[in-house]
């Protein structure tokens, strides 16, 4: 029997376990919309389609089920740009449809028209045009087997008009996959693993430097067991933060440009750095040609681009982080060493470090709320729930990042690469689709909930009972603390004076809204917030100057690190003096 | 980590899936990653679903080391070749629009002959030229002409075949066939 085009994508949709998609309707995806009533696919509405990319995002990072979007052409497939930029960075598996004008009309100016294979090339893993009904069934599965095989990333459908009402034989969907110019590797090299264990086997003074590879591969547990095997000590990027549990003896805390000091110092001081599932990213690596020059590198990634990328490695690993360091563990308990005897020297290195420079601020209890101090206040109360916790971008996030406690994978998610604001609050909704009754908190900055906020009407109406935390400081925080920190304090464009009445603003959109003034505000307001039905929002309004410590400036050193009450050296100094 | 002190020309030979778009793909990472391609000639193969380009890329190895792998990472690349240290006849084509008046003609025409070329059209006050060799052999065609006058050049850029009896395509389809049947991850 012939069906539309929309009939056929919407059978590939269910053969392919789409239970949850979001997306925003118009005219050259319409009747999509009109064939989807009759399928029980759950879609929610967004009230703008950067929100629906995220949102996906979101969903794939808790759930590690492929996200899908659907948008209409031209102006709602533009705006799904930054989502999915952020997802090609941050290594998401999304696929996102967009609408398209017929066929007949492409390249002619259409309405709504907008070269979106051309638009999203360079910001996607893959795209697709289809250009035949008949092809739909094998687009479809090629772009969900493309976005979460190999490196994840976000892949792109264009559907005609034309397309998606035409009729075709639907010989139901494809049960393989064949793409030739596609094979990525899975596991690693035997020989390489071998060397890699050798060199771990001698090294004195280790660190392993883990990612969000080891998120994606669902790699925790291999890495937790490395970590044990071998008692190395262990940092992980923003991106692979849950990687290995917080509360673990040999966790380091993050590290980069606003890691811990003894993250930070161990990359420095180290002889043998173990990358996994990680790419040497320039807020890791600080200035390229002071880093790691003493130590020997092996580096384990899926992806054979970011291999040699950016740093000289003695042994890179291609393959699935999961299945390597399976591999290389079974290899490392073939080897008979007193681990915790030789690394003794290092361990008393790293808590000397430890000691000297922990994290740290100071609470009055009389003064204004400190986010440092709200931030672990969230972390502390909510323990005992598991919570999923998304975060916008700016200084809330590096301290949530710092206070970070949670014991399994998939329960943080952040924009990294891209530094998305506005990424926090739809990623919320997205996890929170995922796991309806699980508690998803989005601790985010009021410059950054001020990008999406308008989907708060979303959560209103489908329920999503998500918990906003929003670290109100009435600045864009983080561009204020380098014009402070390189500019001389002259601030441009960073004070946000007028602010909406978030409580009042919440209420309006059918949320609650609460609000925190006081340190001793925080424990009972975060208490009341999740013990709230539906989706909350909280404003927590917090000391307007404080900077986020340690920091590593852009461009200079990892040795050049700034610790809290330190000064900034003059030559940092980017202005006009 | 480049230097370019060690650049060299290569030359890569990458087979395609020959659909719409895949040029384009092509084109947008290099220009996005910013690499210098001297030259870049794209067409079907014997299998009409593949297409060959061929290009020359200046860089270090850790250039081309990029390069080849970022090219790979295009889902619609199916294999990438540096045939720069490996046995293989690369050629160029190229048309010269030279000044040929009548004291010079028997001269551009000895020039012509000594490097094997051909005269493809011929006006009362000038010779369009063909010449087919390796680089350095159409370079120096250039530079004889060129006291003459030069008024116009077309050329094809480089194409290179491996020497000896393996034929990618074969050879090829017969791993990537293999390949096919490997479950990724997550499947």
């Amino acid at each position: 029997m012939r069906i539309t085009g929309s009939e056929v994508f919407m059978k590939c949709l269910q053969a392919e376990g789409v239970h949850t998609v979001f997306g925003h309707p118009g005219g050259a995806i319409l009747h999509g919309y009109d064939v989807l009533l009759d399928y029980p696919i759950k879609h929610i509405l967004v009230r703008h389609e950067q929100v629906a990319v995220h949102a996906v995002e979101g969903y794939y990072k808790a759930s590690g089920k492929t996200g899908t979007a659907i948008v209409t052409s031209g102006p709602g497939a533009t705006n799904t740009v930054t989502g999915l930029t952020d997802a090609l960075m941050d290594s998401m598996a999304i696929v996102v449809f967009t609408g398209q004008v017929p066929t007949a009309v492409m390249g002619c100016d259409a309405f709504q028209e907008a070269d979106v294979v051309g638009t999203t090339r360079t910001c996607t893993k893959h795209n697709f045009l289809a250009l035949k009904t008949e092809e739909l069934p094998r687009i479809v599965k090629e772009a969900y087997y493309i976005a979460r095989s190999g490196r994840p990333g976000p892949v792109l459908v264009d559907l005609p008009k034309d397309i998606i009402m035409g009729r075709a034989e639907f010989k139901g969907y494809p049960a393989d996959v064949y793409i030739r110019g596609y094979n990525p590797s899975v596991n690693g090299h035997p020989g390489q693993i071998k060397k890699a264990a050798e060199l771990i086997a001698s090294a004195r003074r280790p660190v392993i430097y883990g990612g969000g590879g080891i998120i994606h591969a669902d790699a925790s547990a291999e890495l937790t067991e490395l970590v044990n095997l071998t008692q190395i000590p262990t940092t992980l990027t923003l991106m692979g933060l849950g990687g290995l549990d917080t509360s673990h003896p040999l966790w380091l805390g993050m590290l980069g440009m606003h890691g811990t000091y003894a993250a930070n110092m161990c990359m420095i001081h180290t002889d043998l750095m173990i990358a996994v599932g990680s790419r040497f990213d320039d807020r890791v690596t600080g200035k390229l040609s002071e880093f790691a020059k003493n130590c020997k590198i092996i580096h384990i990634d899926i992806d054979p681009t970011s291999i040699r990328k950016n740093v000289h490695v003695d042994v890179p690993i291609v393959g699935d982080v999961k299945r390597v360091l399976a591999q290389l563990n079974l290899e490392l308990r073939k080897i008979a060493r007193d681990w915790r005897q030789d690394l003794e020297e290092w361990y008393g290195q790293i808590a000397e470090w430890q000691r000297t420079h922990p994290l740290r601020y100071q609470q009055s209890p009389e003064g204004a709320i400190k986010p440092q101090f709200a931030i672990e206040q969230i972390f502390k109360v909510t323990e005992e729930h598991d919570p999923i916790f998304s975060t916008g971008v700016g200084q809330h996030q590096m301290w949530a990042a710092q206070y970070y406690r949670g014991h399994h994978p998939r329960r943080w998610i952040t924009s990294g690469g891209l530094g998305t604001m506005g990424f926090g609050f739809p990623a919320a909704l997205g996890a929170q689709a995922a796991f309806p009754d699980k508690l998803v908190i989005d601790i985010d900055g009021d410059g950054s909930f001020q990008m999406t906020m308008q989907d708060l009407i979303t959560c209103a109406q489908y329920n999503l009972p998500v918990k906003v935390f929003i670290m109100n400081n009435r600045y864009l925080g983080m561009v204020r603390q380098w014009q402070e920190l390189f500019y001389g304090r002259r601030y441009s464009q960073v004070d946000l004076e007028v602010h909406p009445d978030f409580v009042k603003l919440a209420e309006a959109c059918g949320c609650v809204g609460l609000r925190a003034e006081r340190p001793g505000d925080v424990k009972p307001i975060i208490e009341k917030a999740i013990s709230t039905p539906g989706p909350v929002v909280v404003d927590v309004v917090c000391e307007r100057e404080e900077n986020c410590f340690p920091i590593v400036p852009a461009g200079a050193a990892i040795r050049e690190i700034i610790d809290v009450g330190e000064p900034v050296p003059e030559k940092l100094f980017q202005g006009w003096r | 980590m480049t230097d370019p002190k060690h650049y060299r020309k290569h030359t890569l030979s990458v087979l395609v899936e020959n659909h719409q778009g895949v040029l384009a793909k092509i084109a947008s990472l290099i220009a996005a990653k910013g690499y210098n391609i001297d030259s870049l000639s794209v067409a079907e193969t014997l299998d009409p679903s593949i297409s060959r380009m061929t290009m020359s890329v200046r860089g270090d190895e850790w250039v081309l080391e990029q390069v080849v792998k970022q090219f790979h990472r295009l889902i619609d690349v199916i294999k990438v070749m540096d045939l720069t240290d490996e046995a293989h006849v690369g050629r160029e084509l190229i048309f010269i629009r030279v000044n040929a008046e009548p004291a010079n003609r028997a001269e551009i025409l000895r020039i012509v002959e000594i490097f094997r070329g051909r005269v493809v059209d011929v006006t009362p006050t000038s010779y369009t030229l063909e010449i087919t060799g390796e680089e350095s052999k159409t370079q120096a065609v250039l530079e004889l002409l060129q006291p003459f006058g030069i008024q116009e050049i077309v050329r094809s850029g480089k194409l290179a075949i491996a020497r000896g009896s393996k034929t990618v395509p074969k050879r090829e389809e017969g791993k990537l066939r293999l390949a096919s049947r490997k479950q990724a991850v997550g499947e």
